[in-house]
């Protein structure tokens, strides 16, 4: 097996693992910091795939900002006092159907789709590259990532301040 | 490339361990005497006084949630940057409006409070 | 090469990296920080263990390695001891692209990512989320209030570092760190750019929780802040972790503005680590220097000051390189 397989099912088992944490875990605080890792793991793939780009700002916004609000956000909270929230309810069984209904549709699309298999190398995506994209053929995305951001920006405050 | 990162790698769990290390020399070397007394959480010398973990106020999400905004913001700069000289004037109009639109987010939650911590 | 003399290679270098770290930021910037202080406070600072004081952090660490190892009861334990290695792992992994000289195989770094300072800034980033472990997982409140507004001051001097780093890499063309040293043969970015360094200085400062921000840790107020807990070794990890990150910020500064390992003469790892002194010298000096600013203070300056400044920078900067060519 090539080191790049090697390290992909070492990643993916990274991911899966704490993702299984982040689900599953009674205690709050737990699960969020077991984001980092399936972050991490996410990060990791990106870089496998020659998206060096990508995987920096992953790290950068996910596993440093959105952490972060998630840890403040649970502080915030009762999740904060190390409260156990139990994970069974009455629908666990629907759940466990639906999850497996859902994984076996994902499975069969994936595994039937006829991928492009490309010889040779992968495309890069450079900074640079992606730079003239978005100021290229797509700057209106661009912009209207902005106006997205703002009425997030505008939204949490609203919701924020009519709380106290 | 992805040899660049299989060195960042070994970075990362060779570091892991060598920072871990000194936790071997104090599990061979230190004392080892508990008692209850020792444990209590620390509070200026007296018994502590109710939960540690309190109430807190929405500031730090608030001041949180505008930074991930503006962090995102900064990395659609990040690939501009790098090609700007080359994309011209038209490009650059194109950020402006981009950050115009950002900075009017900044002013908005300027003027209703949201950077003040009290 | 083949793939064992790679995997030495970068064990090696790692090995390199952390030691001369821990020895030359933990050890010797305590040192110097504490020599520093006294000659600003016209005193003299530790003089007796080793010849004019040299070995006194080597004496304080092997104290503290024979602490004991407390755990406060009801801390949370797995999360309490994760952080001890999140937060000095994530400051040593800056070094990564930080290039300290130059030989005839090539610049002197461990790794040239091409992402260079967007690695920088998102290896920054993970300490914060160090910090918040540490600070709730002490189960004590003010470790809990430490580590909080730690996080809020961290993050909110993230985006005018991120900002003065778009800028720099948009005047080198990269983000690659090597390529930003050899931008600046002609003429250090300090020079076309003083404001950007100010914006950098200033948010740095902020960023290592140290004064005239250092609320969170100063002595008179909430005890030792998010690290209240932590006894011996550990405490001595959060330091290596702290004086590490600025080191790194000092490194990261004379890579941006002060064009590097370049000088004339001497050899290039000498010319980093005169520049790489002076400016920790500033970072201590200005330390020593002004008094401490409030929390309320501190964020409304990040937000309502450097903030609109950066972004003015940016977009000044951009236009005459771009329009005016």
């Amino acid at each position: 097996m090539s080191g790049e397989a090697v390290a992909f099912y070492v990643l993916a088992a990274i991911t899966l693992a704490s993702g299984v944490v982040v689900v599953t875990s009674p205690n709050l605080v737990h699960s969020a910091v077991a984001l980092v890792p399936a972050l991490l793991g996410v990060t990791g793939i990106y870089i496998l795939l020659n998206a060096e780009f990508l995987a920096g700002i992953q790290v950068l916004i996910y596993a440093g900002g959105i952490t972060v609000l998630i840890l403040f956000v649970i502080m915030l909270t009762d999740g904060g006092t190390g409260l156990r929230v139990p994970q069974r309810n009455e629908q666990g069984p629907i759940g466990a159907a639906l999850a497996a209904a859902t994984a076996g549709l994902l499975i069969a699309v994936a595994t039937r789709t006829p991928w492009a298999q490309g010889a040779g190398t992968l495309p890069s995506y450079t900074p640079g590259a992606i730079g003239q994209s978005f100021l290229g053929p797509n700057v209106l995305v661009f912009e209207g990532t902005s106006v997205l951001l703002l009425v997030t920006l505008v939204g949490a405050i609203l919701i924020a301040r009519k709380e106290e | 490339m992805l040899l660049d990162w299989e060195y960042v790698a070994v970075f990362v769990f060779v570091g892991a361990a060598m920072v871990s290390l000194p936790f071997l020399i104090i599990a061979l070397v230190s004392p080892r005497s508990s008692y209850p007394h020792k444990r209590e959480t620390y509070e200026s010398g007296v018994a502590p006084i109710g939960q540690a973990w309190s109430q807190f106020n929405v500031r730090y999400y608030l001041f949180s949630l505008m930074f991930v905004v503006f962090d995102v913001e900064i990395i659609y700069l990040y690939p501009w940057a790098v090609v700007a000289r080359s994309l011209g004037a038209s490009a650059f109009y194109s950020v402006l409006i981009f950050l115009a639109i950002l900075v009017l987010g900044l002013v908005y939650a300027w003027r209703k409070g949201a950077l003040e911590w009290t | 090469m083949p793939w064992y003399v790679e995997l030495a290679r970068a064990v090696v270098g790692t090995i390199i990296i952390f030691s001369a770290v821990a020895i030359v930021a933990a050890m010797l910037g305590v040192l110097l920080e504490r020599k520093i202080s006294a000659w600003i406070q016209s005193r003299i600072g530790p003089t007796h263990t080793g010849p004019r004081g040299l070995l006194q952090t080597v004496a304080d660490t092997i104290k503290l390695l024979q602490k004991e190892y407390i755990v406060p009861q009801n801390a949370d334990a797995v999360i309490f001891a994760s952080a001890v290695v999140v937060v000095p792992l994530a400051a040593l992994l800056d070094y990564v692209v930080l290039p300290f000289g130059t030989t005839r195989w090539g610049p002197l770094i461990f790794r040239d990512l091409n992402i260079g300072v967007l690695y920088f800034a998102a290896t920054s980033s993970l300490i914060v989320v160090g910090i918040l472990m540490a600070g709730w997982g002490s189960n004590n409140k003010y470790a809990l209030l430490g580590g909080l507004r730690s996080a809020a001051q961290m993050v909110s001097y993230e985006i005018p570092i991120g900002l003065v780093l778009v800028t720099i890499s948009m005047l080198a063309g990269s983000l690659s760190t090597v390529t930003i040293v050899h931008a600046q043969s002609r003429l250090w970015f300090i020079v076309s750019q003083p404001v950007s360094f100010v914006i950098f200085f200033i948010a740095a400062t902020a960023e290592v929780n140290r004064a005239p921000f250092d609320l969170v840790e100063a002595e008179s107020e909430l005890v030792a802040g998010y690290f209240s807990e932590y006894t011996g070794m550990r405490f001595a990890l959060f330091q290596l972790g702290e004086y590490g990150e600025m080191f790194a910020m000092a490194a990261l500064a004379v890579t941006l503005f002060f064009g590097g390992w370049q000088g004339p003469g001497l050899p290039s790892v000498v010319w980093f680590l005169i520049k790489l002194y002076a400016l920790v010298f500033v970072f201590m000096w200005v330390r020593w220097t002004y008094p401490r600013f409030r929390i309320d203070q501190l964020l409304r300056f990040s937000w309502k000051v450097l903030i609109p400044v950066a972004l003015l920078n940016l977009v000044v900067t951009a236009y005459f390189v771009i329009v005016r060519g």
